[in-house]
């Protein structure tokens, strides 16, 4: 069957749904220039679950329940649900990691980078600069041989269904209330769409995105090694759209200071940056992406999610993440080892290839 | 006939094996793989590079007989 949605009027048109929703997004309530943040908001999920104390960013996030489970119905849907596992785990629970502390450094994962630009925020710029700097080591990496290793099928079905129920079981704790998690009184955890309205985005931008794989870090690694503009025109189409859509509501403020979640130290924006890029590279996708893969049955992804998670709960117990204020105390420790770490992992994980 | 086992691994990597083969091999080789993702990026590398291609899908992979 013919998938419109992999051509390039297909990822053009996710792109822009995309960058449309993420605006409306924050028209009714999410928060500035973060109508769609998956690093953010995973870390929100990761607050209200009590994993940090940083009382104002808990909450959980339907959007990314929606976008996992998206793509788990449109993966069953179209029989790409295929789990799997077994390639280099560990490995990629600390990427995840370590992206997410990068992440928390610059103040968010390249989908916001690109929504702080289409927003007016010129410090995304120094941002975007980092993560393409961090794709392009990776790229190095990868073009000497540096490889995680395959997956394997898994024989039942089970592991695959694991991340998808516990996405449904972070609903049922959001819809009820439940008495355990942590919501912000004020801050951006306090900021948020209606329920049903931030649930459905995320299911429609999940079964989108798995179908045309959106992704923000390939698009840069597909330039940077095949000179392949495909990806890149979703996510030029998703900025651009965000854009406009700014421009109309009125969300568009251009500047480098002042500007909504975020801080003008250039150096550390850079830096949180490039270490995501690379944890993203050397890992094989953007938060985005790897929340898409989870729901396809992607164990490993599901595994890079987790340390995601982990990362943020870190971030924030160990003043590594930023505010606008600036770094956090170890916020400048946490990117260089983080860098250095996926340097290790780069050059330890070359093989050479048997062809 | 050489052929590029791509099951199971992650982007880019059959993109980086078939592009090593496309700029270093000379004849005709299958490239074989188990996701729709890896199957749509490896048809527009080799169309970007003007190769045809005969496709045959099977249950749980496809493969590419690339022709030069």
């Amino acid at each position: 069957m013919k998938n419109f949605f992999s051509t390039k009027s297909g990822i053009i048109v996710v792109g822009a749904v995309i960058g449309v929703a993420a605006a409306i997004l924050q028209k009714l309530g999410n928060p500035p220039n973060m109508g769609l943040c998956i690093a953010c908001f995973e870390r929100d999920i990761a607050g209200a679950l009590g994993l940090h104390r940083a009382g104002v960013v808990q909450y959980i996030r339907p959007e990314i329940i929606g976008i996992l489970l998206g793509s788990f119905l449109i993966s069953l849907t179209f029989k790409e649900f295929k789990p799997r596992s077994g390639s280099s785990s560990i490995i990629r629970f600390f990427l995840g990691f370590f992206a997410m502390i990068g992440a928390l450094v610059f103040l968010g994962c390249p989908w916001r980078a690109f929504l702080r630009l289409a927003g007016g925020d010129l410090n995304a710029i120094i941002g975007i600069l980092g993560l393409v700097f961090g794709i392009f080591i990776g790229t190095v990496f990868i073009r000497k041989g540096y490889d995680l290793g395959r997956s394997m099928p898994s024989q039942k079905k089970a592991a695959g269904y694991i991340m998808p129920i516990v996405m449904a079981a972070l609903l049922l704790m959001l819809i009820f209330q439940f008495k355990p998690i942590l919501f912000s009184e004020k801050g951006p955890g306090a900021m948020h769409a209606p329920l049903y309205i931030s649930l459905i985005a995320g299911l429609i931008i999940g079964g989108l995105a798995q179908r045309s794989r959106f992704c923000t870090m390939g698009s840069i690694r597909d330039i940077i090694i095949v000179k392949d503009f495909h990806l890149f025109s979703g996510v030029a189409a998703f900025a651009i759209s965000a854009f406009i859509m700014n421009i109309i509501f009125g969300q568009f403020k251009t500047g480098f200071t002042g500007q909504p979640v975020a801080h003008d130290l250039h150096l550390w924006n850079f830096l949180g940056m490039i270490l995501s890029g690379l944890a993203f590279a050397l890992a094989g996708g953007c938060p985005g992406r790897q929340l898409i893969l989870s729901g396809e049955g992607d164990t490993d992804a599901a595994i890079f999610v987790f340390g995601m998670f982990a990362g943020a709960a870190f971030s924030h117990n160990f003043s590594i993440a930023s505010s606008p204020k600036g770094i956090g105390t170890f916020g400048a420790y946490g990117t260089i080892i983080g860098i250095i770490f996926c340097l290790i992992i780069g050059f330890s994980m070359i093989q050479k290839r048997k062809v | 006939m050489k052929q590029i086992d791509t099951r199971g691994l992650s982007c880019p990597q059959p993109i980086i094996l078939v592009l090593d083969e496309i700029r270093n091999g000379k004849d005709e080789f299958d490239v074989v793989m188990d996701s729709e993702a890896s199957c749509e990026n490896v048809k527009r590398l080799l169309t970007k590079n003007n190769l045809e291609f005969d496709v045959k899908e099977n249950s749980d992979h496809t493969v590419y007989y690339v022709k030069r």
